[in-house]
């Protein structure tokens, strides 16, 4: 169980060559073996969505992945997604509609929100609303996070 | 044209969106904590075991530390003490038995699945009832009838008039038990620093002094020699503000392994162990005269409080909060009430937002409803009969509200969400087989109350006030340092925007500092929806300071007439000319020039400010509109209409958010959360697969309107909002549940209302008629 295994992990562009025992989840060693702590624990189930992050262009709960079977694929997590001292779009509208109180469920909205759109652009209201209702917020009462997220949908659209 | 008053964004959200925040669990550490905790609800501990070569700490290992022991100085209060691990007896199935300590989390999880507990099961009790009854196993031998605190009340008429009433109307109302659930759960790191013989605590915690306080109380060394930081934390509800034992243990371990030490609460270890609430039994009797005016309430409160007492609040947090404010926002002048605090073989109760007024709130609303079904009368109209309308108001209980507009809410309300439309969209799909309902709660929600409010309950520890220290430093950036400890709440954005008014600088250049005992002055921390007013009052006074100082300063080095200096865009100006001087010089000068104000001035530009105010009520109506689908009980909230008044506003965007999420968190209370205990006290509920909050899709567009009605009692004028929205929603969504289901003579008293608690009355029914 304890005997590791030597990975490369490709975090917003850069390597991270670890060793991790093979039961290591990916959210624990984006956090701890590469030090990126942007994405949060909040469950381990799998329900929360806290932990979303988008791997391969795809937006997973990295607390259902090992961090074994990301080997070598491209993970992006919040810390990336701004460009530069520039926003993504998904960022500047979670700051215009107040779409975050406490920011610890926020990485994983973030993520979430801006893997799905990138892969589906024209998703509409209704199914943008089924798409937010994977992940979990305490504070907010998802009213500013929907409003957010349907806004910065139309800036991602326009590019 | 005011900051104050203005949906300016936040100034916390930088770093939050770009994965910037620190939270606790970002913290590296040498050593690493895993709880064993109990596996049953109660039994005498007679063996721990652990595997060859661990390190395990259990009570053995704590001689000396004391117990967490939170007193109240009245309501025959049983003083009941928890110590950090459990001492040869287990109460409550998640109880701290033992720590281990390893060098990473994993290691640590996988000794603690190889400590062995001997245990000898002992009859428990997880229910308040059953623990009421002759004969229930004992909890605590300081209370032989499990009964912690009872507190007892009845006005100087209330018999007589009692016995006037034209009809008596009851209502049994049960509300389940829930956990706040933030979605950080807690967590710890303690780090010892050799030099300085120091600790540091960084925890997820409301109330970092206090935290302190407590710590070094039950450590035994002075407060001097440990630093309690709260970083971000996220979310916190009230779960937050209440002593974990485990963070004795852990501050406990870094000054004898003179290391660093954490502990990160997994999910399940939360649900199970992390403070419940809001598991009560309420009966309320109301005494109505022919008019359907209240003359009379009569309650008896049954709080089930958990093993422990919660520190610093006590247990006496919700029944005592029940008997004070159960009249709530109806105007009726006498009442009886036994309210009383049970302890029972499950997780400790805590605060947790609301506190018991999410309960009460949905026992009278249902009232309410119930007295307008036995009057024939229209529930809205029942409502505007009894509502207070002059103030300052005396509640039965002594309580002062000040001006509100608890019918004008009702009527904004009403007109928002066009009854009479409702109705008759409400008949058509009946006729169809689809059953919609509405349903209304008014309410008060006392907020920003001071040191007496405690005090009035006994508690030895009486918060309430609040200091902020205004400085303006020799580069001109000002800070505000604040004994409060916001957490969501956007705190940094409404205190900077009030000071940004007084001393004429932009927002964006005054930092808040909080959560650090090092840096922050004593406070009580955030909760009960206190900050804004509270430490908003002390900003305020601390900014007026500063503001007085700058502008004799500015009188000083412009020679003009104080009464002539303009603060405003960052500079001091005399009205009228073109003579001034930035603000930032005239800090610079307050350090670097004091020999140029002749002993007039005092150097320096630091100001502080105490405020300890007597308290506000704020005042809403909610109504949920439900779509109840009576074959499967599933109900679907369709809209939610707010009509509020929580006096000045500082930031709009900030006070809607609060509602929005309160609501949220209401709509999760009236349908959907429950922690669920088994018959041998252990839990079912202990993951969120099992435990619901609800998801965007349980909540339907709210829809907020406001009256702002400035308060005497709040220097400021703002009454504080934080609570509000789920003390409301339990009571809307459940009335609008009856109301959808009044065909069918079923009544829904009780908090969840599951589809399978629907489809149960609605088989009761049938069977019935």
């Amino acid at each position: 169980m304890s005997e590791k295994t030597a990975i490369t992990l490709i975090i917003n562009g850069r390597d991270y060559a670890i060793a991790v025992e093979p039961r290591r989840t990916l959210v624990d060693a984006i956090r701890e073996d590469c030090g990126q702590t942007g994405t949060h624990i909040g469950c381990e189930h799998g329900v929360c969505g806290a932990c979303t992050i988008i791997v391969d262009g795809e937006p997973i709960r990295s607390c259902l992945m090992f961090a074994v079977q990301a080997n070598g694929k491209k993970i992006r997590t919040v810390e990336g997604l701004a460009d530069g001292d520039k926003l993504h779009p998904m960022q500047q509208a979670f700051m215009d509609h107040h779409g975050l109180q406490c920011g610890f469920c926020t990485p994983g909205f973030l993520m979430l929100a801006v893997g799905a759109l990138e892969r589906e652009p024209d998703l509409g209201d209704d199914e943008l609303l089924d798409l937010l209702s994977s992940n979990l917020c305490r504070c907010t009462g998802y009213q500013n996070i929907i409003k957010a997220v349907r806004a910065a949908a139309k800036d991602m659209r326009k590019g | 044209m005011t900051w104050v008053g203005r949906a300016i964004r936040r100034l916390e959200d930088p770093a939050l969106i770009t994965g910037q925040g620190r939270f606790t669990a970002d913290l590296p550490a040498v050593h690493w904590v895993r709880f064993v905790r109990s596996p049953v609800a109660a039994g005498k501990l007679t063996n721990i075991s652990a595997p060859k070569g661990a390190m395990v700490v259990t009570a053995a290992d704590l001689k000396g530390v004391k117990k967490i022991t939170p007193m109240l100085h009245k309501f025959n209060y049983k003083p009941v003490g928890q110590p950090a691990l459990a001492d040869g007896v287990v109460r409550f199935t998640g109880e701290p038995v033992a720590a281990v300590i390893a060098a990473s989390e994993e290691k640590a999880e996988d000794i603690a699945d190889q400590v062995e507990l001997s245990i000898d099961e002992t009859p428990s009790v997880t229910d308040a009832r059953a623990a009421l009854k002759a004969g229930a196993p004992r909890v605590h031998t300081e209370a032989p009838d499990n009964v912690i605190l009872e507190g007892k009340v009845m006005t100087a008429d209330f018999d007589s008039v009692w016995k006037r009433a034209h009809k008596i109307i009851k209502v049994e109302a049960r509300s389940r038990r829930q956990n706040a659930t933030p979605m950080e759960p807690r967590g710890a790191h303690a780090s010892f620093d050799a030099s300085s013989g120091r600790v540091t605590l960084t925890c997820t915690t409301q109330m970092p002094h206090l935290t302190r306080t407590a710590i070094c109380d039950v450590l035994a060394f002075p407060e001097s020699d440990l630093r309690v930081v709260a970083p971000d934390v996220g979310g916190g509800f009230g779960q937050k503000m209440s002593l974990a034992s485990e963070y004795v243990v852990l501050v406990w371990l870094a000054r004898k392994l003179k290391s660093s030490v954490a502990w990160t609460e997994d999910r399940r270890e939360n649900l199970i162990a992390g403070f419940h609430s809001r598991d009560q039994y309420i009966t309320l009797e109301g005494a109505f005269d022919k008019d359907a005016k209240l003359l009379a309430l009569r309650a008896d409160i049954v709080s089930n409080v958990g093993a422990y007492s919660c520190f610093p609040t006590t247990c006496g947090v919700e029944p005592l909060m029940a008997m004070a404010e159960m009249p709530g926002p109806y105007d009726v002048q006498q009442y009886a009430c036994l309210a009383r605090g049970v302890i029972t073989n499950t997780c400790t109760m805590a605060p947790y937002r609301g506190v018991s007024r999410p309960v009460i709130t949905f026992t009278l609303e249902r009232l309410m409803d119930k007295a307008a079904r036995a009057f024939a009368a229209d529930p809205v109209d029942v409502r505007r009969r009894n509502l207070i309308d002059k103030f300052p108001y005396k509640s039965a209980m002594g309580l002062e509200y000040d001006d509100g507009t608890y019918k004008d809410t009702l009527e904004m309300a009403v007109k928002a969400v066009d009854v009479a439309a409702f109705r008759t969209r409400q008949k058509e799909t009946r006729a169809k087989g689809r059953h919609l309902g509405i349903g209304f709660a008014t309410f008060s929600e006392r907020t920003g109350y001071g040191s007496p409010a405690f005090a009035a309950r006994g508690m030895a520890i009486t918060p309430g006030w609040e200091t902020v220290i205004v400085s303006i430093d020799p580069s001109g950036f000002v800070e505000a340092r604040i004994g409060s400890s916001p957490h969501g709440q956007g705190l940094r954005t409404t205190l900077a925007q009030i000071i940004a008014d007084e001393i004429g600088v932009t927002p964006d250049v005054i930092k808040v500092v909080h959560g650090d005992t090092d840096r922050a002055p004593y406070g009580w921390g955030t909760f009960a929806s206190r900050s804004l007013v509270i430490s908003g009052g002390a900003t305020l006074i601390a900014a007026r300071k500063v503001r007085a100082k700058l502008i004799k300063i500015a009188s000083h080095m412009l020679e003009a007439a104080p009464d002539d200096i303009v603060l405003a865009d960052g500079s001091a100006s005399v009205a009228g000319t073109d003579r001034a001087i930035s603000i930032a010089k005239l800090a610079r000068e307050a350090y670097t020039q004091t020999h140029r104000f002749k002993g007039e001035i005092e150097p320096g530009l630091t100001e502080t400010g105490h405020y300890d105010p007597p308290g506000t009520f704020s005042n809403a109506c909610h109504v949920a509109i439900v779509d109840v689908d009576v074959e499967t009980g599933h109900v679907k909230v369709e809209k939610f209409v707010v009509a509020e008044d929580a006096g000045r506003i500082i930031n709009p965007m900030i006070a809607d958010g609060q509602v929005h999420g309160g609501i949220a968190q209401g709509i999760g209370n009236a349908l959907l959360e429950e922690i669920v205990y088994d018959s041998n006290g252990g839990i079912l509920t202990a993951t969120l697969a099992d435990y619901l909050p609800p998801t965007a899709r349980e909540i339907p567009p709210i829809e907020l309107h406001h009256i702002e009605t400035p308060s005497p009692n709040s220097i400021t004028r703002a009454k504080g909002l934080g609570e509000g929205g789920c003390i409301g929603a339990p009571a809307a969504v459940v009335n609008a549940i009856n109301d959808a289901l009044s065909p069918f003579g079923v009544e829904i008293d009780e908090i969840p209302a599951t589809p399978q608690r629907i489809r149960a009355a609605l088989r009761n029914a049938e069977k019935t008629s």
